[in-house]
Parts: C-alpha cells; sequence; structure tokens
C-alpha cells in the first residue's frame, strides 16, 4: 500500500503532530514499509474469528460508588506548565 | 408566512444527564457541584501518566434501570470504546464512551402533547460515557482556564430516533425524559447546573420526501425554552436557506440565548475521524438476569404509576393528577402537604392555583420554594380545623411567601387572625349590620336577595375578614328571611 | 566486598541477615561502581544517592529491630517508565523531562513495602517503543559485553544495570519482548508474568492490552522472589487478575523430571544466528539430562505475530500518548499562539521520531475506512496465535525456543531499517499478543555475546517456569558469567 504526503498530513492533523515538509516524505516511506509489513495479515482467514481486546478473556469487576478521592490540586498542580487560581491555562479557545 | 404545508421538520434529540453517583464513572473523586476548580479532579481525571480507569457500579446500576424505564432492552455484555480527538477539556485525548454495545438498545416514550394528544417516541439507544471538564473563558484576555472537576462525572446519553416534527414534539420529548430520569432517581435533572443537555439534530424536507434533509446539530442547551427557541430557529433559518436555492451546511452549532439564535461553533470539525476502537484498560461488562431483576426490584415508581395512583388514591381528575405529578419534587411536595393536612382536594388546590401562581411568576422551582410542604400542610389543615377562614388563609400564605411569617399557629396567634366562630359573638355583629342598614334589609324583603352579599360582606368588613363566613352566612340568611 | 556486586539477592538477603555487611555499605558499593561505569554505560537516567544511602540505613535500622524479608535492604533498578513518586519519571522522553511524579505505581508501592533500596531510573527506549535503547532521549545504553552494541530495549538500561552489577536485580516492563530480550543480549534472567499477574496501575502506558512488568535479575531464583512481591491484584487495574500470588520460591527445587517440553519448529527457521541454534539445542540436551521429556510442536500462525503487533502495539500507544498534550504536565513549548500551536508544537517537541513514526501508524491502523483491514483484522490474527498457544499446551508443559534471532547488534546497525529492528522481536512477541508468561535465562554464547533461551508456559504457570528455569540453572553456569567492564579496579574485580 502507498502512502502519499496527503496522508501523511492528514494523520499528522489526527494526531496533533508538526510534520516539517522536509519530514513527510521519510514519514512516509516508514509508514509505507511498516504497512508493507503488516499486510501479509490479509492473506490469513479470520472468518468468524472473535477479535481478542483482553488477551484473557476476562470480565470487569466494578467498584462500590464511593468518594475514595481527597483533593491534591496543589500536587498536582506544582508540576503544571501554567496555572491561575485554580485552573490550568491555555491559550484562549474559541468555541 | 406559514411553511408548513410545504416543509416537514424532522427532529432528533440527544439528551446527555449526568447521573447522579457520588463519585465518577471511572474514579472515585467527587461529583459535587459547585467546587473550586480542580479540587475535584483525581490523577485519574487528570489523565496523568500510568492512571487506569475502574468502572463505577452504581452507574450501571441506574443506566440498566433507566433502561428498563423506557422499555428497552438491556444489552448483557457491553464494552467501553475510546473515542479520539484533542481538546483541552478532555484530558486524555480520549473519551471513554460506547459505540458498538450501548447498555440500552431500543426503548418508547410516550409523549403527550398541549392538546392533549399523545405519541409514540422510539429512542435509538442509551450509552454510558465520561463527561469532559470546562472551559472558563471570562477572566481570562488572550487565554481560558480549564476546570477538570467535571471531567469524569459519569453521563448517559440517550439518543432518539428522528422522529418529533416540531419544537413542541422535541420538548415534550425533552420533559417526559427528564421527569423520568429524577423520578428514578438516575439524575437530579438540575438543569442549571448541567445535569440534563440536550444536543438537538434538525433537518428539513419537502412533505413525501423519503430521504431525509441535511441535519445540523445545536449542541449543549440546558433549558426547555432554549431548547423551543433554538429548534425554531434553526427550521426557519434551514427552510430559509433551501426556499433561496441554497444548501445547508451539516454542522454543529450552538444556541445563544442573548440573542436568540444558533450560530456554527469554528473549533469543532464536523468530520473528525474519532478512530474508535475498544477500551483496553476496561474488561466487558457482563450482567445476568439476576442483576436485571434486583434493578427492576429497586425501582421506585414511574411517573405514569404515580399519575395514575394520584387518580385511585387521592381522587384527583386526570389532568390535576397530571399536572402535580409531573416532576417529582411536586409529587413529593403533594404527598406531604396531604399528609399533614387530611385532604388531597384542597392540598391540590392550594398548590395548582396559589403555589404554581407564584412559582411561575416568579420563575422558582418547586425545590426552591419559600413555603416548605410541612407550612403550607399546617395552613391547609387550620383551614380545615375553622381556626382561621379561606380569605385569611390567604393572607397567612402571602405572609409566609414573604418569609414575615415562619410558623402558622405562631403568626395567626400574633397577628390575632384566627376565625371568630363563637355564635353569639356573630349574631351580635349580624343584628348590628342589620339595624345600620335598614333600607338594604326592606329591598332584600323586596326580591333582591343578590344583597344576601352585602350583608355578609358588611360582617366580614366588620370583623377585618375573620368571621366564620359559613356561620356567617347561615346567619344572615336565617335573620333576614326569618 | 570487591565481587558484592556479582551476588544474588538470595546470598545478599543471607549475608545481610548474618550481619557480613549492611545494606548501606552495599548501597555505596553498588553506588560507587554507578559512578564509575555508568559514562560508559549510560544505564541511568536518575540516579539519588542520597536518597539511597538514607534509605539503606533505614533498612539496616529496621533489621536491628527485628524486622526481615527476602527483599530488605536489597538495591534495585526501577525502569523509568515507573512513576515514582517525588522523583522525575521520564519514560525515556524529552516529553516528560521534568515531570517529577505526585504518586508511586503500585509496583513501586509493593516492592517498597517489602524493603528495597530505590538506587535509581534505568534509561530506556522512549515511551517503551524500541529493541535496543537507542530511542531514548537521554542518550544510548550500552551493552556491558561489548560498549559498541546495544544491550537490547526497551528495558534496556535495566538489563543492562543487572548484567554490569550496579544494582541486585531492576524492575523492567515486556509489551513485545523489552525485559526478555534486553535480558538475553545482557546475560540475564528477564521474567514476562501472565498479562494482569502484576499491577499496570502507575506504569507509563505503552500498549495497554500488551504492557506488563516483571524483574530482571541474576538468578530465576531472585525472579522468583522478586515475583512474589511484585504480583498481586490491585483493584486500580481493571485488568488485574484476582487471583492470590503463589510462593514461587517453594516451588523452584522440584525436580522436572517429565516436564514435558515443546521446541517449537518454526522457531528454527532462516533468519536464526547459527550459533544461537546451537545454543539452543544444547540447552534443550541439558534439560533432556534432568529429565525433561522434549517433543517437536507446531505454533503454524507464529509468522503474523510481527505484522498484529505492529498493529495493535502502534494503535493503542497512539490512543495512550494523547494525553501528552502540553495542557496539564510535561513539555510545553515557548510562546504557544492558540491551542493548535501550543499541543501539535508541544508533542512535537516533546516526542522522538520513533514515537512519531508509531503514532502515526497506529493513527492510520484506527482510521476510517483501515479499521477492519488492520486493527480489527491484527485481534482476530491475536486469536489465532493465542488459540495455537492453547492447543500446544495440551501436550506440553512448557515451550522452549531462542530468545531473539541474533545477538546483541552493533548501535547504529539497525537505525535505518526499522522493519528490520521489529523482526527482532519474533519470538517474543507473540507471548505478549497472547498474554502468556514467559522467562529468557543466559543459555550460552555466540561470537562472544550472551545468548538468551526463552521458556514460555500456560496462564499462571509462572510457578512452573521459574522451577524449570531455576534447574536449568542449577546444572549449567552460563548465568554466573559477568561482563568484564572497563575500568575495573586494581583488584581485579571489575
Amino acid at each position: 500500500m502507498e502512502i502519499d504526503n496527503e496522508v501523511i498530513l492528514n494523520i499528522a492533523e489526527l494526531a496533533q503532530l508538526e510534520v516539517k515538509d522536509e519530514a513527510i516524505s521519510k514519514y512516509a516511506d516508514k509508514l509505507t514499509a511498516m504497512l508493507n509489513l503488516v499486510e501479509a495479515m490479509q492473506t490469513v482467514n479470520t472468518d468468524n474469528i472473535e477479535p481478542v481486546s483482553n488477551p484473557l478473556d476476562a470480565i470487569q469487576v466494578m467498584r462500590d460508588d464511593e468518594v475514595t478521592e481527597e483533593n491534591l490540586r496543589d500536587e498536582y498542580q506544582a508540576i503544571a506548565p501554567e496555572v491561575d487560581a485554580g485552573l490550568y491555562l491555555v491559550p484562549r479557545v474559541v468555541e | 408566512m406559514s411553511h408548513s404545508e410545504e416543509w416537514e421538520v424532522v427532529i432528533g434529540l440527544e439528551i446527555h444527564t449526568q447521573l447522579s453517583t457520588q463519585s465518577k464513572i471511572f474514579s472515585g473523586a467527587s461529583t459535587q457541584f459547585g467546587a473550586e476548580p480542580n479540587t475535584q479532579a483525581c490523577a485519574i481525571d487528570l489523565g496523568m501518566p500510568g492512571v487506569l480507569p475502574v468502572v463505577n457500579a452504581a452507574v450501571y446500576r441506574k443506566a440498566v434501570a433507566f433502561g428498563l424505564g423506557i422499555g428497552a432492552e438491556i444489552n448483557k455484555r457491553s464494552v467501553f470504546d475510546r473515542k479520539n480527538y484533542f481538546y483541552p477539556d478532555l484530558p486524555k485525548g480520549y473519551q471513554i464512551t460506547q459505540l458498538e454495545s450501548p447498555i440500552v438498545m431500543g426503548g418508547q416514550v410516550e409523549i403527550v402533547l398541549n392538546d392533549g394528544s399523545s405519541k409514540l417516541i422510539n429512542v435509538t439507544r442509551a450509552h454510558l460515557e465520561e463527561d469532559a471538564g470546562k472551559s472558563l473563558h471570562e477572566n481570562y484576555h488572550n487565554q481560558t482556564g480549564i476546570d477538570l472537576n467535571r471531567a469524569g462525572t459519569p453521563l448517559l446519553e440517550i439518543v432518539s430516533e428522528p422522529e418529533m416534527r416540531s419544537a413542541e414534539e422535541a420538548v415534550a420529548y425533552a420533559r417526559y425524559i427528564h421527569q423520568l430520569v429524577t423520578y428514578l432517581g438516575v439524575s437530579d435533572g438540575n438543569m442549571s447546573e448541567g445535569s440534563l443537555r440536550c444536543d438537538a439534530n434538525v433537518s428539513i424536507r419537502k412533505y413525501g420526501q423519503q430521504e431525509l434533509g441535511t441535519r445540523t446539530e445545536t449542541k449543549n442547551v440546558n433549558s426547555f425554552r432554549f431548547l423551543e427557541a433554538a429548534i425554531n430557529f434553526e427550521v426557519e433559518r434551514q427552510i430559509a436557506i433551501l426556499e433561496s436555492g441554497g444548501r445547508v451546511v451539516q454542522e454543529t452549532r450552538l444556541y445563544d440565548a442573548a440573542k436568540n439564535e444558533t450560530r456554527s461553533m469554528r473549533s469543532k470539525e464536523t468530520a473528525t475521524d474519532y478512530r474508535y476502537f475498544p477500551e483496553p484498560d476496561l474488561l466487558p461488562i457482563v450482567i445476568d438476569d439476576a442483576y436485571i431483576d434486583a434493578v427492576r426490584a429497586e425501582m421506585p415508581e414511574l411517573p405514569a404509576q404515580r399519575t395514575g395512583r394520584f387518580v385511585e388514591q387521592y381522587k384527583l381528575s386526570e389532568v390535576d393528577a397530571a399536572l402535580l405529578s409531573s416532576n417529582l419534587e411536586l409529587a413529593n411536595y403533594f404527598e406531604e402537604v396531604t399528609a399533614i393536612c387530611g385532604d388531597p382536594k384542597p392540598a391540590s388546590n392550594w398548590i395548582r392555583v396559589e403555589l404554581l401562581g407564584l412559582l411561575n411568576r416568579d420563575d422558582i422551582a418547586i425545590s426552591q420554594s419559600p413555603l416548605s410542604s410541612a407550612q403550607l400542610g399546617k395552613l391547609i389543615q387550620r383551614i380545615l380545623d375553622d381556626t382561621i377562614s379561606g380569605k385569611i388563609g390567604k393572607q397567612v400564605f402571602e405572609a409566609l411567601w414573604q418569609g414575615i411569617a415562619n410558623d402558622v399557629d405562631e403568626y395567626v396567634e400574633k397577628a390575632g387572625l384566627k376565625q371568630v366562630s363563637d355564635s353569639g359573638e356573630l349574631e351580635a355583629i349580624v343584628d348590628k349590620i342589620i339595624a345600620d342598614n335598614p333600607g338594604q334589609v326592606e329591598q332584600f324583603r323586596a326580591g333582591k336577595t343578590k344583597l344576601m352579599g352585602f350583608f355578609v360582606g358588611q360582617v366580614m368588613k366588620e370583623t377585618q375578614g375573620k368571621a366564620n363566613p359559613k356561620q356567617v352566612n347561615a346567619l344572615v340568611s336565617s335573620k333576614l328571611n326569618g | 566486598m570487591t565481587d558484592l556486586h556479582s551476588k544474588t539477592i538470595k546470598e545478599i538477603s543471607a549475608d545481610l541477615e548474618k550481619g557480613a555487611y549492611s545494606s548501606k555499605e552495599l548501597t555505596c558499593h553498588f553506588l560507587e561502581r554507578i559512578e564509575r561505569h555508568e559514562p560508559n554505560l549510560n544505564s541511568f537516567i536518575s540516579t539519588f544517592p542520597e536518597q539511597a544511602i538514607a534509605l539503606a540505613q533505614q533498612s539496616d535500622e529496621k533489621r536491628k529491630a527485628g524486622s526481615s524479608g527476602a527483599l530488605l535492604g536489597i538495591p534495585i533498578a526501577h525502569k523509568d517508565i515507573f512513576c515514582t513518586k517525588g522523583q522525575r519519571t521520564t519514560a525515556g522522553s524529552k516529553m516528560l523531562e521534568n515531570f517529577v511524579s505526585p504518586y508511586d505505581a503500585t509496583v513501586i508501592e509493593n516492592l517498597n513495602a517489602a524493603g528495597t533500596i530505590n538506587i535509581g531510573k534505568a534509561n530506556m527506549d522512549e515511551f517503551a517503543m524500541g529493541s535496543s535503547n537507542e530511542h531514548s532521549a537521554y542518550g544510548n545504553a550500552q551493552n556491558p559485553w561489548d560498549l559498541a552494541r546495544v544491550p537490547g530495549g526497551s528495558s534496556g538500561g535495566s538489563a543492562a544495570a543487572v548484567s554490569a552489577g550496579l544494582c541486585a536485580a531492576a524492575t523492567g516492563t515486556d509489551t513485545g519482548g523489552s525485559i526478555r530480550q534486553p535480558a538475553a543480549f545482557c546475560g540475564v534472567t528477564g521474567l514476562k508474568p501472565t498479562y494482569g499477574r502484576i499491577s499496570r496501575y502507575g506504569i507509563i502506558a505503552f500498549a495497554s492490552s500488551l504492557d506488563q512488568a516483571g524483574p530482571i535479575t541474576r538468578t530465576a531464583e531472585d525472579a522468583a522472589i522478586m515475583l512474589e512481591t511484585m504480583a498481586g491484584y490491585d483493584p486500580k487495574d481493571s485488568t488485574s487478575i484476582k487471583q492470590p500470588v503463589p510462593n514461587y520460591s517453594a516451588n523452584i527445587n522440584n525436580s522436572i523430571e517429565g516436564l514435558r517440553v515443546g521446541v517449537c519448529k518454526e522457531y528454527f527457521a532462516d533468519g536464526l544466528d547459527r550459533d544461537i541454534e546451537a545454543a539452543i539445542q544444547n540447552a534443550v540436551k541439558e534439560l533432556e539430562k534432568l529429565g525433561a521429556e522434549i517433543s517437536e510442536i507446531s505454533l503454524p500462525n507464529t509468522k503474523h505475530a510481527v505484522p498484529a503487533y505492529y498493529v495493535i502495539a502502534p494503535a493503542e500507544c497512539s490512543a495512550n500518548l494523547s494525553r501528552y498534550d502540553g495542557v496539564r504536565f510535561g513539555h510545553r513549548c515557548e510562546d504557544p499562539v492558540d491551542i493548535s500551536d501550543l499541543i501539535k508544537r508541544s508533542r512535537s517537541e516533546g516526542f522522538g521520531d520513533e514515537v512519531k513514526s508509531r503514532i502515526m501508524a497506529g493513527t492510520f491502523a484506527l482510521s476510517a475506512g483501515y479499521y477492519d483491514a488492520y486493527y480489527r483484522k491484527a485481534q482476530q490474527i491475536r486469536r489465532l496465535i493465542k488459540d495455537d498457544f492453547l492447543q500446544v499446551f495440551n501436550d506440553v508443559d512448557l515451550i522452549l525456543g531462542p530468545t531473539t534471532p541474533s545477538p546483541a547488534f552493533k548501535i547504529g546497525e539497525k537505525s535505518n531499517d526499522p522493519v528490520s529492528m521489529y523482526l527482532e522481536d519474533i519470538y517474543t512477541i507473540s507471548v505478549n499478543l497472547a498474554g502468556l508468561p514467559a522467562i529468557s535465562v543466559p543459555a550460552g554464547m555466540a561470537h562472544g555475546l550472551p545468548v538468551g533461551m526463552q521458556l514460555i508456559g500456560p496462564y499462571h504457570s509462572e510457578a512452573k517456569i521459574l522451577n524449570a528455569a531455576h534447574q536449568f540453572q542449577q546444572a549449567t553456569d552460563w548465568h554466573l558469567k559477568s561482563p568484564a567492564l572497563a575500568g575495573a579496579d586494581k583488584t581485579g574485580g571489575s
């Protein structure tokens, strides 16, 4: 499968990664190589095979509805890039 | 300009309701409204490196209860999925939601319209997901402040079939869902706090056209009034576009209450690829019939059941019963008042006429009523036991509403409002009125029986309204006729 | 004192009990070795000399007051993927260069409670993506056996540190072989338990359905000791197994007479280094001498494991790494002009090339129109691989094979050929896809470099695997060999 530059730009946008013009073809090559590797999968017959999400096919154990977390805002925000009055600050988001 | 002959309106609603659990859907942080920013956002809610979600059992029970409440099929094996997109109020860069296997599938709601007719609306599905945080712009010039307290609050997203054909129907549906979720204890339904938000999908087509027109989605409408206005605006807007030969753009819009219009949301791309895949940090939730039966056994009375009981038990009319059970708090209020005063009829009248009148005028919810059910109950009780007259009752009601009075008995005592029922005292007053108004007495005896009202009125005036009206009527009648 | 660093946890613990030396002395010894050898090895991203000595001191005091325990006072390194409270935790990435974790991973809590001394955070491939530790933002790690070669990855620093005697043991994580392959390349023992056996809470996520923590040690016996403390149900991890943790050490001395061992024929195809093949065949003979019954088995879907993995792992990681957006922690770019710039530039500056490539690949595999052909297909193949194993385990107790197709390659040799790097994982990857437990133990030498033998067992068979590995190590001495490090001290020890 051939990956062209436009595909790379679209994926980069979805993944919110900057791809400089010089790097586009490098990523395209890498992605093409990876996809060639995985093309082999298409030869395998997987009709009626149930996909695996959890290797042990286990089921969820739910927890009780209790408040178990205390307010650790100061600790968590000590490592934040920019905060003010308890809020995380980012450039203006326009809706 | 009537469009209704040409254009058919097609509306589907997606209602997000916050589930009233103590803790969040995937973490043990509190869900309480109104806390200081980010004081209820734990490491899991913040999407810190290495953290993992664990499902809250109460969230699941409530979702199942809702499903049972609309007669839906409960999915016994349900999986969570990741919905991937970037937004600063979405800490992990993905929302944990349910795509392929929602907990609730199908279901039906009966809505009642203003003309009394009813219509069945089908529900497509309802699924669980986590709420995002909030973006605050007001205090900042070039920046936005992110509060993640709300991130991780459990949401049930209820999706209707696009079967509504007017804003009225959409509002009726939304009201019913609101009523149902509050009745079930699934949500507190507090719309001003964001507990219930509606996304309206609106499109237009020519009558008879099979395919649906292009729809727009107006998001996050949090009141029924705004919902109605937003839908009506959208309908007009889309009709105007189509009639002028244009095409409706499929997009996400927001309703601006101040300007009473919807506008396009600039930052959300309608065609974003969300790359859903099953959430690998959570396992499938598998429940059995015993689980479902247990939830069913614990379900409280549904609105329709309560309305029926009000008719049965309290002998109210269908209309009055429907009104009094229209919202859970009001229904509880009515039953509390009735329990105290012992008679559902006056309870119903006072609530429907006097109380709701003032609540609606001042746009206050029953839960914020200045008069408690205990106070109103006591007031009605004192009217029924003849301590005060109905007219005085209204005065006391007003005093309670204003906050001038707190306890009915205390106020009646202090203001000297007790009904005068002493027949000797009343008789003396009646005699005096009769003696003072010989002309009217003659006219009455000559046939102007309407003057009864005059005499009764005078007695009431003389007693500052405290005379027992029944007794006064009887006395005046006997004195004048006898 | 000079050969302290060659001792096992078991031996050290006995010495500490006897009072032969103190934990403080031992810790200082390791710290001194770290200082001496780190310039050549670069196994650590962070070390905590003062904290470590203080902890060791406390540990000695506790022991005097009557405490004991198999791990009390033992200095260990932690792959820098485990969140350690109050300490820098980078996952080998610039993105988390200044991330001081506000909490401890469950595994760290367990090991701390057992009295281990955290001597430092080990180097690794960025976000665990790599098989050579060449993709670290903090420089390559080197293989102690040959400084021009890679130690393997992604737990390269952990394996190298144990191999070079810079700590008594280390923790690692394994998503496609990241414990076992570096253990093989560095001549040490590395165990990946059953998926869910060890809590993932606090482990910086790479591929959620594949990641599993495990011990890297000098011996299988030590791995058993570490596993007993690391393992256990954690309600904070929904994928955590609710089974009780057995006493793994109690079983290791059992005879393996009658143990049915399957040798997988697909593993001995072209591409396997001849010397490695020979070493493995010798290892098979050793097991036979111990009473094991050897048979040939087949895992026909082995060749599809690598493609399936290279869809699933990038897909899951592409989502797991979306939280790194410069908003709440981690790297933020300077002077962002708008929110999109903030997110894109912070991510692009913080992530290395390999990580970006994998995120893009994963994003592609999940994107509209490709999900069924790639992601869903890979998960279906995963079912086939799992079923292959379950089928085979009807007839054998353990599966044996080489851990890697070749010994440690030269630094830079595979940098421009990522696919060839990916094929290094061919023997280890299917184990992660199936979620099975497996160990790599030293089993020979190839061209002067260590060779690893892999034993794979059914779900929850860690006790059996450790038993077989221990018996093998009683009968052989590959695990006792140590690299001759440059900068040896005058007494001849290194």
